[in-house]
């Protein structure tokens, strides 16, 4: 179903979708392999970071140095009690991981957040309301990619003081650009539509008519670029922190882990590759499910 | 073509005037630049450092301060090495582009004929195989894929040294790492590209009328694969920015070594130069791309 074939005014809203539309949408998404492994690694990734304290085997940041550089359980003189081994202070990895998870997922979906709140208002007007606001706007975006984000990111974060607030609020502020190119030209091609001319011509007001018939149409390509900005958003917060400007606080995070796991590589590879792989694997996931959302929502694929 | 030129150029100044306004605000984001200079310095000495530093004037006026400097390319001093911060950033140039350069050339001599291959025998083994690939090298951290491949070519095989770049082999690790992170998005964009052109009209005559395949694929098929040049552009911004990461990793004396040390030791002027002159990079290679896109291109050119 392509926009071009809906009658006039007719609004695309997933909820609105007719039911042969939706559960195609659905079968495409759940006829895919890859995008069920997707579905649930990010499902166990989602219930171990609601669960921590109910999963996680020991407290992750109790020390014990008794216990340090315990290898993995498979290897020789593994402990069954600490399955990925122990860090150079006797920490348990795997529940370190599970915390860490928590970190990474409250920092993905909200910067996401942020920069969907941002990136599309700012689509929607330039678009819209095209001429000079577009041309400041337009400007902006293009400043904005001209710094490379993490850098940016890097700078920001060290200037305003590590914290979980600060992490959010500058990745969310560095990753809006691509909503607003994607929206605006989505808002100039559908402005031309007879159904937005017809909702002008019966007097809908430039609010109403924005919110009401031309942000909807766009969801479907917002929904699939949020989804794989999550992703993004995780590896930068992992960057960050291996960078040593995370979130400031004693909380354990991926990127913080495999930094404190690099120095000890040669003896204990084990502290550097675990929390990686967690990573590897949540991106993974989320990148599974956002390139079959794509392929599902997208009228153009077949 | 010449006003899109003259609006290119246009544009390009703006852009700076951008730039230079955001790597202004580095500093002054926070409210008080002195606190952020010398966080324990009694409250007496920081206003006299704000009185001396100008940080009591009107911040328009204090930008107007920053471009002029800026423009004379003083930054001020490092407050760490005690020299002026451009040189110091410029002398650690040379490094951080010689290993954008590899990168880049890595992942472009990896992604064309691999891209073009899975496109051509689309859903082949090769090319679920190289959508495989994409997929992991776009969740892969980079710096845990440069600790991963310190782990098994320098802890274990001992084949390649840990870190460092006095040598040339020195150089393979950190070029493979920036390169694996910047290879999949290449890739994918080579390979959904050529699909784009391969089964138009004027690539099945050109095979129609006994053009050879190789000649198809190199003549008619890859030279309207023209996106290709804006996302080299758009890829060396990404590329510095994972250089940023991998200088870190493996010990690498580039610009992105020194930005993150200088952050750690809140040594702003280095930031500032750094960002700025990195920035400045990424601004003039896609102002290249886009003149490179005009004369390319044959619908703007004859316009």
């Amino acid at each position: 179903m392509s926009i071009g074939t809906l009658a006039p005014g007719r609004v695309i809203v997933a909820s609105e979708l007719p039911e042969a539309e939706r559960s195609r949408t659905w079968r495409k998404l759940s006829r895919n392999p890859a995008a069920i492994a997707g579905a649930l690694i990010l499902l166990i990734v989602i219930a171990a970071a609601v669960a921590a304290p109910y999963v996680a085997p020991h407290d992750p940041m109790r020390q014990s140095l008794l216990r340090r550089f315990t290898p993995p359980v498979w290897l020789q003189g593994g402990n069954p009690s600490y399955p990925l081994g122990t860090d150079q202070v006797g920490r348990d990895i795997l529940s370190r991981i599970i915390y860490g998870a928590r970190v990474s997922l409250v920092v993905g979906l909200a910067a996401v957040a942020v920069s969907l709140v941002v990136g599309v208002t700012l689509g929607l007007l330039s678009g819209f309301l095209r001429g000079r606001v577009d041309a400041v706007i337009m400007t902006v975006v293009d400043v904005t990619l001209s710094f490379p984000q993490l850098l940016l990111a890097l700078a920001f974060v060290a200037a305003l003081g590590p914290s979980l607030a600060t992490i959010i609020v500058v990745l969310g502020l560095t990753g809006w650009e691509r909503y607003t190119r994607v929206v605006r030209a989505e808002v100039l091609a559908l402005r031309e539509k007879d159904f937005v001319e017809a909702a002008r011509a019966m007097g809908a007001s430039p609010m109403r008519t924005i919110l009401r018939h031309l942000l909807p149409n766009t969801f479907s390509s917002i929904i699939v670029m949020s989804t794989l900005q999550v992703a993004q958003a995780i590896l930068q917060e992992a960057a960050l922190s291996f960078l040593g400007v995370g979130t400031g606080s004693c909380h354990p995070t991926w990127g913080q882990m495999i930094a404190l796991g690099r120095d000890f590589v040669s003896v204990a590879w084990w502290l550097a590759t675990f929390p990686g792989l967690a990573i590897l694997l949540s991106v993974l996931a989320i990148n599974l499910v956002g390139d079959r959302l794509r392929d599902a929502l997208d009228p153009r694929v077949g | 073509m010449l006003t899109l030129v003259a609006r290119r150029v246009i544009r390009l100044v703006v852009v700076l005037a951008g730039v230079s306004l955001v790597t202004f605000a580095i500093l002054h984001v926070s409210g008080d630049p002195v606190a952020l200079m010398m966080p324990e310095a009694p409250e007496a000495d920081r206003a006299s450092l704000r009185q001396s530093m100008g940080f009591n004037d009107p911040l328009a006026v204090q930008f107007a301060r920053f471009v002029t400097n800026l423009a004379r390319g003083n930054f001020g001093r490092s407050f760490f090495h005690r020299e002026p911060a451009l040189p110091l950033v410029l002398e650690r140039m040379p490094v951080t582009l010689l290993l954008t350069v590899l990168a880049m050339g890595l992942s472009l001599a990896v992604a064309i004929p691999i891209g073009i291959l899975s496109a051509i025998r689309r859903n082949s083994l090769l090319d679920h195989a190289a959508t495989f690939v994409v997929f992991l090298g776009t969740s892969m951290p980079v710096f845990w894929t440069g600790i991963m491949l310190i782990l098994l070519f320098a802890v274990r095989l001992r084949l390649l040294p840990v870190s460092g770049w006095e040598t040339t082999a020195a150089l393979v690790l950190p070029a493979v790492t920036l390169a694996s992170a910047s290879m999949p998005l290449l890739l994918r964009i080579v390979r959904s590209s050529m699909l784009e052109v391969i089964n138009l009209d004027y690539v099945r005559t050109a095979r129609a009328k006994g053009v050879s395949e190789w000649l198809v694929i190199c003549h008619h098929a890859l030279v309207n694969a023209l996106p290709l040049v804006t996302v080299a552009g758009l890829q060396f911004g990404l590329l510095l920015g994972g250089a940023v990461i991998t200088e870190t990793v493996f010990a690498v004396p580039g610009v992105g070594r020194l930005i993150v040390g200088a952050i750690r030791q809140l040594d702003f002027p280095i930031v500032q130069a750094g960002v700025f002159l990195l920035a400045l990079i990424v601004v003039l290679v896609n102002f290249a791309v886009d003149m490179l896109y005009i004369y390319l291109n044959p619908q703007i050119r004859v316009r």
